[in-house]
């Protein structure tokens, strides 16, 4: 048996359409071997989408197309990042599930690492470079929110700022555009900026092109960032930034909580 | 039969395995003949000091180890202590030393690959990563190339397995041109049940080897280690870590564990299948079978020596439940890692190696243990290192502000950002403050409302001058750092570094230096649970100077009132602790020979006095007073905050109540509502608190003498970034 979930918030109605099983959402958490952030990403998943039930998915399983309303590919280092970020891990059999979930509509999120598998999984557009320092970078960075009208960041406002941590060293992402083509990206979603919101090359940590920190796919359903949204959902650890992005993956997958809220 | 052969006489295997004539005759006379080059190569290894520890073995009883806390002290992987809601931590510090001095990348990564095996090998989960590093004269090109190396190696292990790399130390001294001092320190928490030990029991049970295949990397590791010219050791000999390896190791480990099938866990380290299979076994009273040719290899041409004593990394001894084989091996095989039956324990106190059916070795586990030698140190002071008569008139260079820029930008003072933002020191998603940002890195304790305060402390120039007091300074200065955040010291990992230990003067920095840790421990309440002990560092005869670096864990009840450094705006700051009087032995002035002012007693009370401020949730800020002296510790809240501030200071010597580095001496701020309060809580705890100043502004104003805009201070403390 299937339900249809649907947006209801006015500027999403209707965009995406996500079929998943009866009862609760449920989200996967996929696990390479060398994924290193499940942990808390399952942690974040289940604390500030409590609506939905959250499950690890070990990567060499598949899983029905139909069985998730979202799939995380959480960061570290997938086989060890060994010939390229996350070049062996598209190859692993839960990416075929993958897959076939985005080809049916379905959310996906990829955080650093899950982000890197992604662009080698072709499921969003364009590659990674080491950083321009050519070192490791884990810093606090700032980042603009570009697009609101996606499942991931449906919860911000366009323009602002969120405080969220990096830690990666290959995060310098170059789109596919020919160099001549100066059209901006329309698939940007987060741009690494200054406190005042402004793109500048100081606030760039890695030399990403146009201080790209995270994009959408065409369709908008497949989103991949760098910075890890999970490590900031609590003012404790830092900043509780990230709760925008969780908060706008709640509002996309349980309307009902949405409509709770509108009250 | 006899070792002597066409190629080598009997006193050149000696020396290639680190063994003085009088041992091998002990060694021979036990056993009523001479050992074969596979037992000798074993006994070479288990009498190294590295695992023998012949020369600190009487000084280290010395050292307090127990405390209501100690669940485990020094004799296990790690030590392990209790921290309530039936959860433990482990903790260990190890040097990776001449690995480092020679491959610093390697030599970095494999010692934090090392000590994260010691503690999960205990049962916990790695939770942070401290590390303690010294460098030689940083004009030095060399000293350049392991810099870079020993950091990229840190980053490169320790971000991969995901660890958290919260803290810790870079120091530059020129005794330490050569041989560099790279210690690693690595925390674990473990709930109690979990918490296994390293300990054979039933003969008959089976030993399975786990993770990487065995090569002939880090052959004689050990032995290299006790040698006190790594230059003259081979580059080949440095191990190659694979943290990829390492993670799925700890996952499969940890899983394994909860399955109740395993009845002792060791990992591979110094002197590899050796080491672990006799320690397993020495532990129990027990004896262990082993055959070399079960051993999975990543090369041919292995025979008996070379499998036992491979220091292979990523890998690590099991022993189970007999019967229950290939239920354990399921758990490595779903990470794609071997498991493979290669011994047994057994009850007779014999090490048997065997390649097939061929016997290669048979000792007495007793005679690679208990009956390494334990040699009597003779200590001498050295003649006129220290002379308290010799009180320092250097004024110091001229031009206050100029100063403080010099000391901003000098090596030892500069900004550690270079270093922590290449360690990922968020991953987990637990960690309060990170590096730079709390006088000590503090972690959540996950499911409680405790947390973790972490740090890693020792000062050569200190050491230098007096190596007792060095010591106790270096305990003093890391429970001052816990205090600072509102954590409650609860255990010590130390990391004994020092010379030839067979030199009269260095026998004396060694003996002193453990007096003064351990008369530190008493007075501040704090068992040392583990440690480790690294001689031999030397460079063209050249002992380093002194270094037990000191790493210290301490609890906070509830994380959140856990304190930064950085400060907030309009807020009073008071100088708690005694006005400096002298520059003695400051960086401001190095060169000079006097101890700066310190007490044991003083410290106590300054800790307590922090924790009750933090618990009474008055404070907004701690730091404490250390290296730079008040100046750099102002400096520090000041650009960690953004935040300006007007400081004055009533004093005859004010480069002195600026730069002076006595002891015992912490900045805390707080609300100006709250000022009579905290000075009468520090009345109350006998220290005395002192107003010195508003917080504010772009500006540092330092008395009349200096006015600086926070952008210039940035600018000299992160030049050359």
């Amino acid at each position: 048996m299937r339900c249809e979930v649907k947006k209801t918030g006015s500027r999403l109605a209707g965009l995406y359409t996500v079929g998943v099983a009866a009862g609760a959402p449920r989200i996967a958490v996929v696990q390479f071997p060398g994924t290193n952030c499940e942990h808390e990403t399952v942690r974040a998943c289940e604390t500030l989408l409590s609506d939905s039930a959250v499950d690890l998915v070990w990567h060499a399983q598949r899983f029905p197309v139909d069985r998730y309303a979202a799939v995380v590919l959480p960061g570290g280092f997938a086989y060890g990042d060994h010939l390229r970020a996350g070049a062996i891990a598209r190859f692993s059999p839960v990416m075929d599930s993958v897959q076939q979930h985005a080809a049916a509509g379905g959310l996906v999120v990829g955080i650093c690492n899950g982000f890197q598998v992604l662009l080698e999984a072709g499921l969003l557009p364009g590659a990674m470079l080491r950083n321009a320092s050519l070192q490791f970078r884990s810093e606090w960075v700032l980042c603009r929110v570009e697009r609101t009208d996606t499942p991931f960041t449906a919860a911000c406002q366009v323009g602002q700022v969120l405080r969220l941590p990096i830690a990666h060293g290959e995060g310098n992402y170059v789109s596919l555009n020919e160099p001549a083509d100066s059209r901006p990206l329309r698939g940007v979603v987060l741009r690494y900026c200054d406190a005042t919101g402004n793109v500048t090359p100081p606030a760039n940590p890695n030399g990403a092109q146009d201080g790209i920190a995270g994009i959408v796919n065409e369709r908008g359903n497949v989103f991949g960032l760098m910075p890890h949204p999970e490590r900031a959902a609590e003012t404790l650890l830092g900043s509780a930034d990230g709760r925008f992005l969780f908060d706008s993956l709640a509002l996309t997958l349980s309307p009902p909580r949405l409509a709770a809220r509108a009250v | 039969m006899t070792l002597a052969t066409a190629e080598r006489t009997v006193e050149q295997h000696l020396r290639a395995f680190g063994l003085l004539p009088a041992e091998y005759g002990q060694i021979v006379g036990r056993l009523g003949r001479e050992p074969n080059l596979v037992e000798l190569g074993m006994l070479g290894a288990m009498w190294s000091e590295h695992c023998g520890y012949k020369h600190s073995r009487k000084l280290l009883k010395l050292l307090p180890t127990s405390g209501p806390r100690v669940l485990q002290g020094p004799g296990e992987n790690a030590g392990a202590v209790d921290i309530g809601d039936g959860l433990a931590v482990v903790l260990k510090m190890e040097s990776h030393n001449h690995p480092s001095a020679v491959e610093p990348f390697q030599g970095a990564a494999t010692g934090v690959g090392g000590i994260l095996r010691d503690i999960f090998t205990m049962g916990a989960r790695p939770v942070a990563i401290l590390d303690s590093l010294r460098f030689g004269d940083p004009s030095d090109a060399r000293t350049a190339y392991l810099l870079d190396g020993v950091i990229g190696g840190i980053a490169h292990y320790g971000n991969c397995f995901g660890c958290p790399t919260v803290g810790g130390e870079i120091s530059f001294h020129p005794g330490y041109t050569g041989n560099p001092i790279v210690n690693a320190m690595a925390v674990g928490i473990v709930p109690h049940a979990r918490l296994i030990r390293a300990t054979a029991s039933g003969a008959g049970n089976p030993l399975l080897l786990v993770g990487a295949d065995t090569g002939r990397d880090g052959l004689q590791g050990a032995a290299f280690a006790s040698n006190d010219d790594p230059e003259a050791s081979h580059r080949g000999v440095v191990q190659v870590g694979n943290p990829f390896l390492e993670k799925l190791l700890l996952e499969a480990c940890l899983a394994v564990l909860d399955s109740g099938d395993v009845l002792a866990m060791q990992d591979l380290g110094a002197a590899g299948l050796t080491s672990s299979a006799i320690e397993m076994a020495a532990r129990g009273g027990l004896g262990v079978t082993l055959d070399v040719a079960r051993v999975p290899r990543r090369e041919t041409g292995l025979g008996a020596f070379e499998v036992m004593l491979s220091e292979s990394q990523e890998r690590m001894l099991l022993l189970v439940r007999d019967g229950r084989e290939s239920a354990v091996a399921q758990h490595f095989a779903r990470w794609d890692l071997h498991a493979e039956v290669i011994g047994r324990v057994t009850d007779d106190g014999q090490i048997r190696v065997f390649d097939g059916v061929t016997l290669e070795a048979d000792l007495p586990i007793a005679l690679l243990t208990d009956e390494v030698p334990a040699y009597d140190l003779t200590p001498m002071p050295p003649v006129g290192t220290t002379d308290a008569a010799a009180r320092s008139t250097h004024a110091g260079p001229s031009g206050l502000s100029d100063g403080l820029l010099r000391l901003l930008a000098s090596p030892n003072l500069r900004s550690r950002r270079f270093a922590f933002r290449q360690y990922d020191s968020t991953v987990q998603g637990n960690t309060v403050f990170g590096p730079g940002q709390a006088a000590a890195a503090v972690i959540r304790v996950e499911g409680t409302q405790k947390g973790l305060a972490f740090t890693t402390d020792c000062n050569p120039r200190l050491m230098l001058l007096d190596p007792r007091r060095g010591a106790e300074q270096a305990v003093a200065e890391a429970a001052r750092n816990l205090a600072c955040v509102g954590a409650t010291p609860i255990a010590v990992t130390d990391c004994l570094n020092f010379g030839n230990p067979e030199k009269p003067s260095v026998a004396w920095q060694l003996t002193e230096a453990i007096h003064g840790l351990a008369n530190a421990c008493q007075v501040l309440d704090v068992p040392i649970v583990s440690g480790n002990v690294s001689l031999y560092n030397e460079t063209a005869g050249r002992p380093i100077p002194p270094t037990p670096a000191v790493g210290m864990v301490g609890l906070l009840d509830n994380v959140s009132l856990a304190l930064p450094l950085a400060w907030q705006p309009a807020n009073t700051i008071i100088l708690l602790g005694q006005p400096a009087e002298s520059l003695s032995a400051s960086e401001y002035v190095p060169d000079s020979k006097v101890f700066p002012a310190f007490d044991l007693q003083n410290e106590r009370r300054l800790a307590d006095l922090l924790r009750a401020l933090v618990a009474a949730g008055q404070i907004h800020s701690a730091q404490d007073v250390s290296d730079g002296g008040l100046a750099v510790a102002l400096v520090e809240s000041a650009l960690a905050a953004n935040i300006g501030a007007t400081v004055h200071l009533t004093t005859a010597n004010l480069a002195a109540a600026l730069f002076a580095e006595d002891q015992g001496r912490a900045i805390v701020t707080c609300a100006p509502q709250h000022l009579a309060n905290v000075l009468a809580v520090g009345a109350q705890h006998g220290v005395t608190a002192t107003l010195i100043g508003t917080t504010g502004g772009d500006q540092l104003i330092l008395t009349d003498e200096i006015n600086l805009p926070l952008t210039t201070l940035r600018a000299a403390s992160e030049a050359n970034q």
